[in-house]
């Protein structure tokens, strides 16, 4: 078997083109799992035992969970309860809802990384819940977690060819209709591997970048 | 109301009991201290001396007891962190009369100097940010930092840091300051700029300070009145020369010499 370079330069603007499928799925299912993650996290932390423990085991269930059950259920099984998704829909809430469980756990990471003595310090200067929240703990937190967000998106991106299996259009499903069309995996398999890889670097470079960017001044690296 | 409010002493501890375990910090403590009086709290370290301030500024709640700052009362348990938000319009006007200067400085590490001392005006008082900003350049130039505006908490010494701290308590122009062991973290050279900044704000007569200390200097420098404080009661208290130069009960003298030996 032999690897023709030409035939790959033929099928790149294809699988590019599924390539912005994948982004769009990625870059969706990455800001579902944020506001599923702050709910989950907002709930946990809800003063009410039973809201936090029953938010507990829904996390439980949403991280032991196959990716790809979530996709089937949602896309298969759902419309039998008279609901149903375009394949990106379904797609992207499974995408959501499993690594929301995951932001939740960073998120609580980095909400703990504030130290006791900065609520203290915003209670002596009689500042609003809200504010406190907004202004003092979420700023804070939120360096910490940049590094979590960071490989969460990663492995998000890389989680998006399970969606194949729910006919989504996305890089790897253009990927195995020229397979079989023309009978030449190969390169379209190589291909795909390496605009991964360029995205996932893009992307550790990225957020290298922003938690350079979000360094508290005079703090050494 | 506004007659006995202002009669009021600034903080009245009284039969005020809280423990933490089995270990009691405050006994049946009883202390008033008149408006725009500087009291100086000395004693052992675990004599509940920060546990005072701390049930002042409503970070601890006490079991039994009364305590009152400004005639408005924290009975009952109260503990400021954890408690149900019924509370809170009542909790937040009680906080409304004290500041808190805290011994790790506590700054806000995000924010400018600037914005560590204009966001309590700015965020709690909701004034518009050229006036908050304003008055926090007053402030930050008054303990000596008119320099240091757009410096960050972790590009300033620690006796800076300690100064914006106390510049962002007095931004809210609190009845009552607590200092909790304020110069304990400072590198020895750093003492004397925090120090002058205490000292310049005890000669505004109606600002009440309290001030938890083990270092006798600042004791001296600051106080109207010394309290000796250890288990949890009050053993000894008069004006500074008395109970740091003679003092009466034979456990001040005690610990005032092993201070002096050490």
């Amino acid at each position: 078997m032999e690897f023709s370079f030409a035939f790959a330069l033929e099928i790149l603007p294809k699988l590019l083109r599924g390539a912005v499928v994948t982004i769009e799925a990625t870059l969706v299912g990455f800001l579902l799992a944020i506001l599923v993650g702050a709910g989950l996290t907002a709930l946990r932390r809800g003063t009410p035992r039973l809201v936090s423990g029953v938010t507990r085991w829904v996390m439980e269930f949403l991280r032991s969970t196959p990716l790809l059950v979530k996709a089937y259920f949602l896309y298969f099984a759902l419309p039998d309860f008279g609901l149903t998704m375009a394949p990106f829909v379904a797609g992207v809430v499974a995408l959501g809802l499993h690594h929301g469980a995951f932001a939740s756990e960073i998120m609580r990471a980095g909400l703990d990384s504030v130290p006791r003595s900065q609520r203290e310090a915003a209670i002596a200067l009689n500042l609003p819940e809200g504010a406190w929240r907004t202004r003092i703990l979420i700023p804070q937190a939120a360096r910490p977690v940049l590094p979590g967000f960071g490989n969460l998106f990663i492995s998000m991106l890389k989680d998006t060819p399970v969606l194949y299996s729910i006919s989504l259009a996305e890089m790897m499903f253009v990927a195995n209709e020229i397979g079989s069309l023309q009978f030449r995996y190969n390169e379209a398999y190589i291909v795909v591997a390496l605009i991964y890889l360029v995205f996932s670097l893009l992307g550790a470079v990225g957020v290298r970048l922003l938690e350079r960017r979000m360094t508290l001044p005079g703090s050494r690296p | 109301m506004s007659a006995t409010a202002t009669d009021a002493p600034a903080v009245r501890f009284a039969a005020a009991c809280k423990s933490f375990g089995d270990t009691r910090v405050l006994d049946r403590f009883d202390l008033d201290i008149p408006r725009g009086e500087k009291t100086v709290i000395i004693g052992p370290s675990g004599s509940g001396k920060s546990t005072l301030l701390r049930i002042l500024m409503t970070l601890e709640g006490i079991e039994s007891g009364r305590v009152e700052i400004c005639g408005e009362t924290l009975t009952d348990r109260f503990d400021g962190v954890e408690r149900a938000p019924r509370g809170r319009g009542r909790l937040r006007k009680i906080r409304g009369h004290v500041g808190m200067v805290f011994q790790q400085f506590n700054l806000f590490p995000h924010m400018s100097a600037l914005e560590n001392v204009a966001c309590g005006p700015r965020l709690s008082l909701r004034r518009s940010r050229v006036e908050a900003e304003a008055e926090a350049e007053a402030l930050l130039r008054r303990v000596g930092l008119g320099d240091k505006l757009g410096s960050y908490p972790l590009q300033l010494s620690g006796g800076q840091q300690q100064r914006v701290a106390i510049a962002r308590a007095m931004a809210l122009r609190p009845e009552v300051m607590l200092f909790d062991e304020v110069t304990s973290a400072l590198d020895p050279e750093l003492i004397g700029e925090v120090l002058a900044v205490m000292r310049e704000l005890a000669s505004e007569t109606s600002l009440t300070m309290l001030v938890v200390t083990h270092q006798m200097g600042v004791a001296r420098a600051l106080a109207d009145r010394v309290c000796f404080l250890e288990n949890g009661r009050l053993v000894e208290q008069g004006p500074p020369e008395q109970v740091l130069d003679a003092p009466e009960n034979p456990r001040t003298r005690e610990f005032l010499h092993a201070l002096n030996l050490a």
